[in-house]
């Protein structure tokens, strides 16, 4: 479905992402792991077009996505949440929502999708005519989600959902990631929470100094030596031993 | 000083600043969505200003009536210097956005001036319709039809326009790219279709404003500076970027410069507006309607 062939992205001097090939199929969630500052984020602003990529390619289903712009990309169906969910703060749930639908694709089917929002997230529709900075931070990753669903998403991203939230509300957001991906939507995830998210994945990447460096199921990761002590806070029998 | 012709003083400022206000507004909505700040914002109420002049010595429309055709033809002057300048503006970020928005605009502010001294001459024009000099009369304070009906389309404008951005679709995505660009475009806006139609609403802004300068006061094509520097220290004054208080700013600096005709002598008005325009920065630089936020 997506298809990231020789990827390379530079900010200014600074090069960000090396010769980066990975490809997520339909249904899938596949997740990136790997420490802060290895390119993550920077893939996936690069996938929605916030980024120009310096060479390579990213198609999606046989459209080429570099040469789009990052509201033509939304058009296609990718709809990335960012890091720090960035909602439009001084306006309500209401209009974010709405706001997240403004595609023509989207715009048409605005009302159905906002009654299916509203049974993923009951409580955005209780909240709907609050401002959304007066949301707490697990409400608002709600919202950023739900305005990011209004799209009509094939291709959810998701950057670090989870940061600076509460275990309760981490395993509702995970829940829900869930339902969504049943419900058809691909997924594309950045998680901190390295083992939540590989068993929530079926496939994951490991990014390293902007260069992918492992790949591979997401069970099987979770249940590799080199991934458990780097990522996973595990330190092998080996090395308990010495 | 009588209590009439005080009186008078104070109705007057207020009519001036319903002006100032539409003005100011035009100029806070450019830089509050496109954070450009376009100095060449006078240059486009001059030009609204000499639209409205040539319908009505040319055919003879009245000057309330031709913004019907004034409007929309400062929207599409908008819409083109947004493609042809602006646009290329508005891409930049940070220092750089701020000094080319400054050194861009001035430029076209040179153009444009020269452009109306070519076409127009250097002649002062103002429209006199034949209601010119009636009007009410209440408790000897004379309320000319003219000023009373620029006071109700500037409040009718100002209505309008915020009825656009908070109940309409584009509008909402105006805000919202103000707010964030990014989360703008991630949402499928394309923010720089948002800019053009900011710009276009901006510049239509300014001939609303330019054609009541006609009818009130007079038009050259020098007047551009005088009225960006109106509305600037109107901005400034309701807090930048916010766009709702821009108005009720415009306002205050009339009755502000009338109170100072009044109680120190009429040739301090001008100064006044800059001695506030440096307390509001000094003192209170988000402005007084302003929040930190929006």
């Amino acid at each position: 479905m997506l298809h990231i062939e020789n990827l390379a992205v530079a900010y200014g001097d600074v090069q960000a992402l090396w010769d980066v090939s990975l490809d997520v199929q339909a249904n899938e969630i596949v997740v990136l792991i790997g420490p802060n500052g290895a390119g993550k984020t920077t893939l996936m602003r690069a996938i929605a077009g916030l980024h120009r990529p310096q060479s390579g390619h990213i198609t999606f289903e046989g459209t080429a996505l570099h040469q789009l712009s990052a509201h033509q990309i939304v058009e296609q169906g990718i709809i990335l949440v960012p890091e720090g969910r960035r909602l439009f703060g001084s306006m309500t749930v209401l209009e974010n929502l709405e706001l997240g639908a403004y595609t023509r694709r989207a715009k048409q089917q605005r009302d159905k999708t906002l009654q299916h929002v509203f049974e993923i997230f009951p409580l955005l529709a209780d909240r709907r005519h609050d401002r959304a900075s007066a949301m707490s931070g697990g409400q608002q990753q709600m919202l950023a989600m739900g305005r990011a669903f209004m799209g009509l998403p094939r291709l959810l991203m998701l950057d670090e959902p989870s940061l600076g939230l509460a275990p309760l509300i981490v395993r509702h957001i995970f829940e829900v990631v869930k339902t969504i991906n049943e419900q058809g939507v691909t997924m594309l995830l950045v998680e901190q929470n390295a083992r939540k998210a590989l068993e929530l994945a079926h496939r994951a990447y490991i990014i390293e100094q902007g260069r992918i460096v492992g790949t591979g199921r997401g069970f099987d990761l979770l249940h590799n030596d080199e991934v458990r002590e780097a990522y996973l806070g595990h330190v092998p029998a080996t090395a308990r031993a010495t | 000083m009588s209590f009439e012709s005080a009186a008078q003083n104070i109705v007057f400022g207020l009519f001036v600043g319903g002006i100032y206000g539409i003005a100011a507004v035009g100029l806070a909505l450019a830089f509050g969505v496109m954070n450009v700040l376009n100095i060449a914002h006078g240059e486009l109420l001059m030009i609204g200003g000499y639209i409205s002049f040539w319908l009505f010595s040319l055919w003879g429309i009245d000057p309330f009536v031709s913004l019907i055709i004034c409007i929309p033809a400062m929207f599409v002057i908008g819409w083109v210097l947004d493609r042809l300048v602006y646009r290329h503006v508005a891409r930049l970020t940070g220092e750089t956005k701020i000094k080319n928005s400054l050194l861009i605009s001035f430029g076209m502010v040179l153009i444009l001036q020269n452009l109306a001294l070519r076409l127009f001459t250097a002649d002062e024009r103002t429209i006199q319709v034949s209601y010119g000099g009636a009007g009410f009369n209440v408790f000897g304070v004379s309320l000319p039809y003219t000023r009373l009906l620029s006071l109700l389309i500037a409040l009718i404008a100002i209505l309008a326009l915020h009825f656009f951005l908070q109940r309409t679709d584009p509008g909402k995505a105006i805000r919202a790219t103000a707010e964030d660009w990014e989360a703008a475009e991630l949402s499928g806006i394309s923010v720089q279709r948002v800019y053009m139609m900011t710009f276009a609403l901006s510049a239509a802004l300014a001939g609303v404003a330019g054609a009541l300068v006609s009818v009130t006061a007079s038009v050259t094509p020098s007047i551009g500076l005088d009225w960006t520097l109106k509305a600037l220290i109107v901005v400034v004054l309701a807090g930048t970027g916010s766009i709702s208080g821009a108005f009720p700013a415009g306002l205050l600096l009339g009755l502000v410069e009338a109170l100072s005709g009044i109680f120190i002598d009429a040739s301090y008005r001008e100064l006044v507006g800059l001695v506030i325009f440096l307390l509001v920065l000094l003192l209170r630089p988000q402005g007084l309607f302003g929040s930190q936020g929006a």
